[in-house]
């Protein structure tokens, strides 16, 4: 056998064995999923929980099939997904504008940082009621709550990114007399992308929450307004299968960002 | 006219603790396809100084003259290169080279394939499209020097380039960069720490003092030396009585 075929071989078998283990990883994830939902449908049916309170998978799927039948699902998760999806969008930019002007202006930074620590510090759900009475009851104020949650933390977490890239490639810009503007463009932003990346990841969770709770205010239609009718006249499948279509699309959005994380950091 | 003037050059750090003299009256004059060694103890000022003669910083008394102009007017007409290579992550090799192209407002098909004409002939084939991760340590180095020879500098600032890089790569890099600069004629200040390597590669050494910074002294480098390349002068009879002069000034430096 030459040294080639050898190498072969043994790049084979490293394959097959990576290939090996994906596969065990995969056959565990879905166990754990298959076990959890027998479980829970077993001990709903036992009675060893009560299944007024933890429903049942079985229930659920009815329910789901019978919401979507008559659409009210499909309109309730559309217009949660709208002001999720607004939310998380309106949020991330101002978030990274408020950062940039930060950074453009060092002396402003100075001067509204103990602001920014309280407003960071301020749980931003408890202004609900407040951007309620002032935007009205309706989407305007849900996409507001989804927004401001993660504004503020964006902008901390951008702006100390921007003052973290390494002042040398500002200095190879300058060399060529290039322009402040210039220096964000080329070097500021581009170096921070992994860190705007990874604050939008963070950002879709914090949206769902301000979203459901806006809905949860606002009471009229949604995912969010759902949970709250469901927990009124103790209906808790309703509540169990409003949860369940949350975790999905929350996920789903968490994957588009891991996708757009891979178009937009290059060469790391 | 000599390419470049340091007239008077007075600069003082201030911090909130107090302000310290980093260079004291320093005056130099260099001729145009001049290659000078700045040599020093570390907190001598080198860097400073380029960055004085490259307009990044503005020195708190005295001028620096290219071509006896102010230097916020020549700014385009220097080139820096910094220890590391700082070659933009993000950019490909041939978005990195034609950068200063680009930010100067020379960009065009002419000024581009001039560029990617000069980066093969250094070396680098193949590498237009690749990022800079996917490349070792000395071939950045290099396409650093193409990306601050692309916009066609005057005067090249070179901050101890070589440091950074393994001694074989370093020696190899030398040679290249020596024999591009003679080539086009460029002048060009390094700064180092070591004292073979300003031999190998300059014209005239300044030797200076530390805190404040001050020229201690001007070495001129024997013809029979500036007349080899870089590595050629290594194993010249005439460097080592060099070495062991500018070893000495080195040492008196240190202990006054």
């Amino acid at each position: 056998m030459n040294k080639h075929e050898w190498l072969q071989r043994i790049y084979d078998q490293h394959l097959s064995h990576e290939k090996r283990e994906k596969r065990i990883v995969r056959l565990f994830q879905i166990m754990i999923m298959v076990l959890f939902f027998s479980l829970w449908e077993i001990a709903s049916r036992f009675r060893w929980i009560d299944p007024l309170l933890f429903s049942s998978p079985s229930s659920v799927w009815h329910l789901l099939i019978t919401k979507l039948r008559d659409h009210t699902l499909l309109a309730h998760t559309t217009v949660t997904l709208t002001e999720t999806v607004l939310g998380f969008i309106v949020g991330t930019i101002i978030g990274v504008c408020f950062a940039t002007m930060l950074w453009w202006f060092p002396r402003v930074s100075k001067i509204v940082d103990p602001y920014l620590v309280i407003l960071n510090a301020m749980p931003k759900v408890a202004l609900g009621p407040i951007l309620i009475v002032a935007l009205g009851p309706n989407m305007t104020s849900i996409v507001a709550m989804g927004a401001i949650i993660s504004i503020i933390i964006t902008t901390i977490v951008v702006y100390t990114s921007f003052k973290e890239v390494d002042a040398n490639y500002i200095k190879v810009l300058q060399t060529f007399g290039a322009t402040k503007r210039q220096w964000f463009i080329e070097a500021i932003l581009p170096a921070s992308f992994p860190t705007i990346i990874s604050t939008l990841k963070v950002n879709v969770g914090l949206s769902w929450v301000g979203v459901i709770v806006g809905e949860f205010l606002v009471s009229k239609q949604g995912l969010g307004y759902m949970i709250i009718y469901g927990f009124q006249v103790f209906n808790f499948t309703l509540v169990l299968l409003s949860l369940l279509m949350i975790a999905l699309l929350s996920s789903i959005m968490y994957q588009l960002v891991s996708w757009l994380e891979k178009k937009l950091v290059k060469g790391a | 006219m000599p390419i470049l003037t340091v007239d008077q050059v007075m600069h003082a750090y201030v911090t909130n603790q107090s302000a310290v003299l980093a260079l004291d009256h320093l005056s130099l004059n260099v001729e145009r396809g001049e290659f000078l060694s700045f040599l020093g103890p570390s907190g001598c000022g080198k860097t400073t100084l380029l960055s004085i003669i490259a307009g990044l910083i503005e020195p708190t008394k005295g001028r620096v003259l290219i071509e006896g102009k102010e230097i916020y007017t020549m700014r385009q007409t220097i080139g820096y290169m910094l220890q590391h290579d700082y070659l933009f992550p993000w950019k490909t090799i041939k978005q990195n080279v034609t950068l200063g192209l680009k930010l100067t407002g020379k960009y065009s098909e002419k000024t581009e394939k001039q560029t990617l004409a000069l980066l093969h002939q250094i070396g680098l084939r193949d590498v237009d499209d690749r990022y800079p991760n996917e490349l070792s340590g000395g071939m950045r180095q290099r396409a650093a020097l193409v990306r601050t020879l692309a916009t066609d500098p005057k005067i090249l600032l070179l901050d101890e380039p070589f440091s950074a890089l393994d001694y074989q790569t370093k020696l190899k890099l030398e040679d290249l960069v020596w024999e591009t600069l003679k080539q086009y004629r460029k002048t060009a200040l390094l700064v180092t720490h070591d004292i073979g390597e300003a031999i190998a590669m300059s014209d005239r050494i300044v030797l200076f003092t530390a805190r404040p910074g001050k020229i201690q002294k001007i070495v001129t480098v024997p013809d029979s030396l500036k007349a080899c390349t870089p590595f050629q002068a290594r194993q010249h009879p005439d460097f080592p009585p060099l070495f062991q002069m500018i070893w000495k000034e080195l040492e008196n430096i240190e202990q006054t």
